[in-house]
């Protein structure tokens, strides 16, 4: 068989619903001697979401930086979108992040760029997209998370959740089909924190995008897991409750000391027993 | 005192083996696509353009005050008119390519770190690699082919305003007449003499660029992190400097005299 007929067969099953786009298997990593992950292994299936809960310092942006290759684990194997990725060199990463979009903790965003040009970037500067072409998609993004009228404004002169908006929106300009969310809400008030989930929550159900979702506040990641976004007949979206089928689209995973301590729905989640969730949802 | 030492060794060995490492993806990058035309520009005028002015000042006043104290030295043995030579040939392979390069160290260097730390505890260089941007290829190319070339245009630059400041000093403060002093400056000058003036800003647009681009990129700790970043690139920068002068003087004397 050749390696095209691979590709192809590939193809076909991540294009299935409910393939496998990204798989951790027994991911270890330790910065000298403080250990960072033990030994992580769980699978995102496409469409889903998959909500990475844990006190500082527990692993959980580290996950999300040996996705993208930022970090290179220990020990383990890393599968991204049917590509193995733990040993791929840097130069190699390139081409597997084309699908991958990265939300920062603070929105990360280019503080001499404009909003448009933050947006844009990747299709400005890695693509060979017309510039029209590309503002209108700029432009489209934008619209979408509902700062259309913020385009030419520098960072600096967006308050927090407008500029984790606009982080969403870059990462989401090149279309992925993955999106990992860092912290996305951390030191948001509820209200604009609420706006980044209801974007996220868009994103998963209207653009079918996979997405791991960092956090330790508990409001939002219950927000992501028990809502979905709806399309009305005259086009406006409503984020609503989601059905139980919907539900459980969405896994929690409890990460303590590098380790998953719980894996499950959010109703398996509140009906936990184990004393340090308890604790941590108390 | 043993373990201080060797962690002291290893920590330096890393330092090293990630500059030489930054160093040949930057040479790479600059022969291999992709090549960011508008940041190699932008950089281009930063560093050229905008260093003008105080490489200007410091070449004018450096020049001036060399002529003023050559001038009484030159007095003891009867030969002030050779003070256009003794300028030229201080400033053309030493003062001008030194104390242009200790500016741009200042100037340019700081900034680097500054900016690139910056853009490394924010993880705005994270961010770009997220986004299949190559940060060498972004940051460090464009502003290691402004520092390799716009050094020994403002080097050249500075040499002449600085003989230039010279030549003011000479005709009013030493009154030497202005044809006595250009004909010492064009006699006392030869080939080599360029060639070394012209060499030592490479190198040392060189050096004050990749240790500036080094330092920043390996900022850790926060703010207070770019403050040692930028400390750190100044201080290496000046030291890697004027320890480069020595060597590349050494080199020159060997070859060329």
């Amino acid at each position: 068989m050749d390696t095209s007929t691979i590709s192809a067969n590939l193809q076909q099953i991540l294009d299935e619903a409910g393939a496998p786009v990204i798989v951790f298997d027994k991911v270890q990593l330790a910065f000298d001697d403080k250990v960072v992950l033990r030994d992580l292994s769980f699978t995102l299936l496409k469409g889903h979401t998959k909500i990475i809960l844990g006190a500082s310092g527990s692993g959980k942006s580290t996950a999300l930086k040996i996705i993208t290759g930022l970090l290179k684990a220990d020990a383990g194997i890393v599968w991204v979108n049917g590509q193995r990725v733990d040993q791929l060199s840097e130069e190699e990463m390139m081409a597997v992040r084309v699908d991958l979009g990265m939300i920062f903790q603070e929105g990360a965003l280019f503080d001499s760029l404009t909003v448009r040009e933050n947006v844009g970037y990747k299709l400005y500067e890695e693509t060979d997209m017309a510039l029209d072409e590309i503002d209108k998609r700029v432009e489209e993004v934008l619209g979408f998370i509902g700062l259309g009228e913020h385009i030419d404004k520098m960072p600096s002169e967006l308050s927090g959740g407008q500029r984790r908006r606009v982080a969403i929106a870059r990462a989401m300009a090149f279309k992925p089909r993955i999106l990992l969310y860092d912290e996305a809400t951390t030191g948001l008030d509820p209200i604009t924190a609420t706006t980044v989930d209801e974007e996220i929550i868009k994103l998963r159900d209207l653009e079918n995008v996979s997405s791991i979702v960092v956090t330790h506040q508990l409001r939002d990641a219950f927000y992501v897991a028990t809502h979905m976004a709806r399309r009305e007949a005259n086009g406006q979206v409503h984020v609503v409750q989601a059905t139980p089928e919907k539900e459980r689209e969405a896994e929690f995973i409890m990460l303590k000391d590098g380790l998953i301590i719980f894996e499950g729905d959010a109703d398996a989640l509140r009906a936990s027993r184990d004393p340090y969730i308890r604790e941590f949802l108390s | 005192m043993f373990p201080l030492i060797e962690r002291w060794l290893k920590h330096a060995a890393q330092e090293v083996q990630e500059y030489v490492f930054l160093t040949r993806r930057a040479f790479h990058g600059v022969f291999t696509r992709p090549i960011y035309r508008h940041d190699i520009v932008d950089q281009f005028d930063l560093i050229g353009a905008g260093s003008l002015t105080v490489v200007v000042l410091s070449g004018l006043f450096t020049g001036a005050a060399l002529t003023s104290q050559s001038g009484l030295t030159l007095d003891q043995f009867g030969a002030r008119p050779l003070v256009g030579r003794l300028v030229s040939a201080s400033m053309i392979k030493e003062l001008g390519p030194v104390l242009t390069a200790l500016m741009l160290t200042g100037r340019i260097g700081s900034g680097i770190a500054a900016e690139l730390g910056s853009m490394v505890v924010t993880d705005q260089i994270n961010a770009l690699r997220a986004l299949g941007t190559d940060p060498v290829r972004k940051l460090v190319v464009p502003r290691l082919l402004a520092g390799l070339f716009m050094a020994p245009v403002l080097t050249v630059i500075s040499d002449f305003i600085g003989i230039v400041g010279g030549w003011v000093v000479a005709r009013f403060q030493l009154q030497v007449s202005t044809g006595v002093y250009w004909s010492s400056i064009s006699k006392g000058l030869y080939m080599q003499d360029i060639w070394m003036g012209i060499t030592k800003p490479f190198v040392f647009g060189f050096i004050i660029v990749t240790i500036a681009c080094h330092v920043g990129l390996r900022t850790t700790g926060g703010t207070a992190g770019v403050g040692k970043s930028t400390t750190v690139s100044v201080v290496a920068g000046s030291v890697a400097v004027i320890a480069a002068d020595f060597f590349v003087t050494q080199i020159f004397f060997a070859l060329f005299y």
